[in-house]
């Protein structure tokens, strides 16, 4: 029987390239990626196996059980067996939910360290700007009327709030290297996603809401970070990166860009 | 169970129109249903073929492109929102017209009262009107390639504020998704009315002897598929509702205040929440899964016992995997929203729950491989497609498993390995099951036997192709890339993606043309196939003991009377291997 073969050779591809690894996540820039790629091998581990020996178990009952005449056999079935697998596959579904738990409190119930440098994030359609408090460390008031895109401006910055004179706004994200981070999402029209495959991150940014996101980046470099939450026609070019730097170089450009301001 | 003869036998109606286009008559019903969602498949696979296209050649003219879209494609170049309106409306297409309209309301009508004994629907004008309501849903939705900014943007899950807020955000965000909505609606109304009718059926007109444990397991799942339909679309009806009176008439359940769109300040909404709509949404978008996958398990089930010549292993097992998969899949829309924004701590409830609707479908996995075992194989084209059914749910399933455990889905939301998750068992799986049906159940229909050969050719075809067309998908997804992108040239670390993404395409325009050979074969076989005996299969249900196809009653005035469960076959001591559910037979050591 042909199907049970094309079965087994279908089987054997897909595990190929999950074990071979020849389409894969970019290398984790930090612990909470180190972590993820523990949890993810995991359970690739576990659903290879099912997906392993489930496939073959098909491919072998169509080349076993082929029709040669004959009374089949007469069973209804077995309710031990049905108990066996109804439990064993509870245990491992649940088991790993439970081992995932410390990956996602790690980013949503732990609050961001008490110096956590704030950014705020402005996204709209289609791009990412984000907002630096400066010295001072409070963002300027903001207002929808000043909007001024074509001024580089997209937060709509009061001019006569203090607090405000000290902002950087930037175009891609600038962080320092292994100091922790708060992004503080917002979005002015439509749902957007700020997402960074090397943090192994990712947040819907919803008009209306303020949602905050906080990690750290240990390996400086620069990553690119594309929207992935449909936010309309512009949305495959909605794209912008986050440069990770040393503190200086970090310093160096908050200084370059306060006084081009 | 009401007795039979409470029933008002209606009489054959006269005249083409009431015989073939305003039928009451289920089968025909059943029938219209099958190819209203035959020529919405090969739409919505259309419209797959050109985004494919598009996806790995961006830059191409295409000269007949301009011709159809001189706006949307001007000069023969496809916009990237055109691309999007193709990508709303495959989705929305073949969710709704092929995946929620075959298994249930064209198999389903068509079967479920002759596998239970009844000589129609409960209500057979509700029957009739359920159709054409679909119908016209079908008429507005593809009205909107139409209208002025063409069809719709948001995708088939429509979040607002990009499909609440008008036509600032995008074209197609005018009355292309005015009519998006609106044949949402429709369709409800209409699911709401077939729903009703199913359960009403199941309910009432089962003949004596057909207790529920009697059952065959396909009328389980059209039972709990239409309790998850009355349930879902009633959200979703009224979701749309809300979506259309705020982009119409200026309400704010899904618009916040502080909007400012393509440089204008929304004045005019305040105090909505986006995230209501998702909530709305997936309470029905995730039975919807259901809705489209369990008639296919069933129909897999039918198969997979009367082909192997066994009975099913494990019948109240998977009773109670039906049950328990229709009551979780209420609970757990928030795996749809993991990244959504919503209370990280109730992301923990509902993974939980998301694992444990995992335990039913692995049951139902493990007995369809039980019921294999120790049998005697009939490798007919349509038994290969019930297999082929179970190999794809397994695919399809275990990349559930990533993807319900919110840490991992905080890579995994929105890339391509969730498109390939939910193509492979809602898609493709769903599509197995009905091709499984399609040859199983074409002798009834029509009176013919469909070419096994052909089918068979058919069936590799495809088996192989939708494999290549959507196991790659979780590779990209692997690599972090985003879905609902017309182009990845802006992407760099997308690049070692782009020889997959041609792979796919070439993958997906061979699995299109060798579906010409089903539609050959379905075709050619209903004027030219040779005629089918009552029982081709030897088959024990009650569809097998009426001619095919069976007269305008069913039972042409007989009340059938059921005397054992669904699938007795290879009875020890029995003179055939298989004991029909009306045989009055006495079978000592049947369970049920």
């Amino acid at each position: 029987m042909l199907l049970a073969p094309i079965i087994w050779v279908l089987t054997v591809v897909i595990c190929y390239f999950f074990i071979a690894k020849t389409w894969w996540f970019p290398p984790p820039i930090n612990d909470h990626g180190l972590a993820y790629d523990a949890q993810f091998m995991r359970t690739l581990v576990v659903v290879g196996v099912i997906f392993f020996l489930a496939q073959f178990a098909l491919g072998w009952v169509i080349m076993k059980f082929r029709n040669d005449g004959g009374r089949a056999q007469y069973s209804h079935g077995n309710n031990k067996l049905e108990t066996l697998w109804t439990s064993a596959t509870a245990i491992l579904f649940l088991g790993l939910v439970v081992m995932g738990t410390k990956i996602w409190a790690g980013v949503h119930f732990d609050e961001a360290p008490p110096d956590a440098i704030p950014i705020e994030v402005m996204a709209k359609q289609f791009a990412f700007n984000f907002r630096y408090a400066g010295a001072d460390g409070k963002f300027g008031h903001t207002e929808l009327r000043l909007i001024n895109d074509a001024n580089g401006d997209p937060f709509g910055m009061d001019p006569k709030d203090p607090a405000g004179k000290d902002d950087i706004i930037s175009a891609s994200l600038k962080i320092p290297v292994g100091k922790p981070i708060k992004l503080l999402l917002h979005s002015r029209d439509v749902i957007h996603n700020f997402f960074v495959p090397e943090l192994r991150m990712k947040q819907d940014i919803v008009p209306g809401m303020e949602i905050p996101l906080h990690f750290q980046a240990d390996k400086i470099g620069v990553y690119e970070v594309p929207c992935s939450e449909l936010c309309g026609l512009g949305h495959f070019q909605m794209h912008t990166t986050m440069q990770v730097m040393s503190e200086a170089d970090f310093e160096q450009w908050k200084a370059t860009q306060l006084a081009n301001k | 169970m009401a007795s039979p003869s409470t029933h008002t036998a209606h009489h054959a109606p006269e005249g083409f129109i009431r015989k073939y286009i305003f039928s009451v008559d289920h089968k025909v019903i059943g029938i219209q249903y099958y190819f209203l969602g035959l020529f919405s498949v090969f739409l919505g696979m259309s419209l797959s073929l050109l985004m494919r296209f598009h996806m790995v050649n961006p830059n191409t003219v295409v000269k007949w492109f301009g011709t159809l879209w001189p706006t949307a494609a001007a000069g023969g170049i496809m916009t990237p929102e055109l691309y999007l309106s193709l990508m709303t409306m495959h989705g929305t297409i073949m969710v709704f017209f092929v995946l929620t309209t075959v298994p249930q309301s064209g198999f389903g009508n068509y079967f479920l009262p002759i596998q239970i004994g009844a000589e129609d629907m409960a209500f057979p004008v509700l029957n009739m009107m359920s159709f054409w309501t679909t119908f016209l849903a079908l008429v507005v939705m593809v009205a909107a390639f139409f209208v002025q900014g063409g069809a719709p943007l948001a995708g088939w899950t429509a979040y607002p504020p990009l499909s609440g807020a008008g036509p600032l955000t995008g074209p197609g965000e005018g009355m292309g998704q005015n009519l998006w909505i609106l044949s949402i609606a429709i369709f409800c109304g209409a699911s709401l009315m077939g729903a009703i009718n199913f359960i009403a059926t199941t309910v009432d007109l089962r003949c004596k002897g057909m207790t529920l444990m009697r059952m065959p397991l396909t009328c389980w799942t059209w039972l709990v598929t239409a309790i998850l339909g009355l349930l879902g679309f009633a959200v979703l009806l009224a979701a749309g509702v809300l979506l259309l009176l705020d982009r119409t008439v200026g309400t704010s359940f899904f618009l916040p205040a502080g909007l400012y769109i393509n440089d204008h300040i929304i004045a005019d909404h305040k105090g909505g929440s986006p995230l209501l709509w998702q909530h709305l949404f997936w309470f029905f978008g995730h039975p919807e899964v259901y809705i489209a996958i369990l008639p296919g398990m069933g129909v897999a089930s039918q198969l997979l016992s009367t082909f192997s010549r066994k009975p099913i292993f494990g019948y109240k097992a998977m009773v109670y995997a039906i049950l328990s998969i229709g009551f979780l899949g209420f609970l757990v829309w928030g795996h749809h929203m993991f990244m959504s924004g919503m209370n990280p701590y109730s992301a923990m409830a509902f993974a939980t729950l998301t694992m444990c609707i995992g335990v039913p479908s692995a049951i139902k996995t493990f007995n369809w491989i039980g019921t294999l075992w120790g049998g005697k194989i009939h490798f007919t084209t349509a038994m290969m497609f019930a297999l082929g059914f179970v190999s794809l749910f397994v695919t399809g399933g275990v990349s559930g498993i990533f993807l319900g455990q919110p840490a991992l889905d905080l890579y995994f939301h929105d890339t391509y390995f969730v498109v390939g998750h939910f193509h492979m068992i809602m898609g493709v799986a769903a599509i197995f099951g009905m091709f499984a049906g399609t040859f199983y159940w074409f002798p009834k229909m029509f009176g013919k036997m469909m070419n096994e050969t052909l089918g068979k050719i058919h069936f590799y075809c495809t088996f192989i192709g939708v494999y290549c067309i959507f196991t790659p998908m979780h590779y990209a997804g692997l690599a972090g890339n985003p879905r609902r992108y017309s182009d990845f040239s802006n992407v760099a670390y997308l690049a070692p993606v782009m020889p997959l993404h041609h792979f796919m395409t070439y993958a997906a325009y061979f699995t299109a043309s060798v579906q010409l050979i089903f539609l050959f074969n379905l075709v050619w076989s209903m004027w030219k196939g040779p005629k089918a005996p009552v029982n081709p299969w030897n088959a024990t249900t009650l569809e097998w003991t009426v001619p095919s196809p069976p007269p305008f009653d069913n039972f042409a005035g007989v009340h059938p009377v059921v005397y054992h469960g669904a699938y007795e076959y290879g009875v020890p001591g029995a003179a055939t291997d298989f004991i029909m559910q009306t045989d009055p037979t006495v079978v000592p050591s049947s369970g049920h």
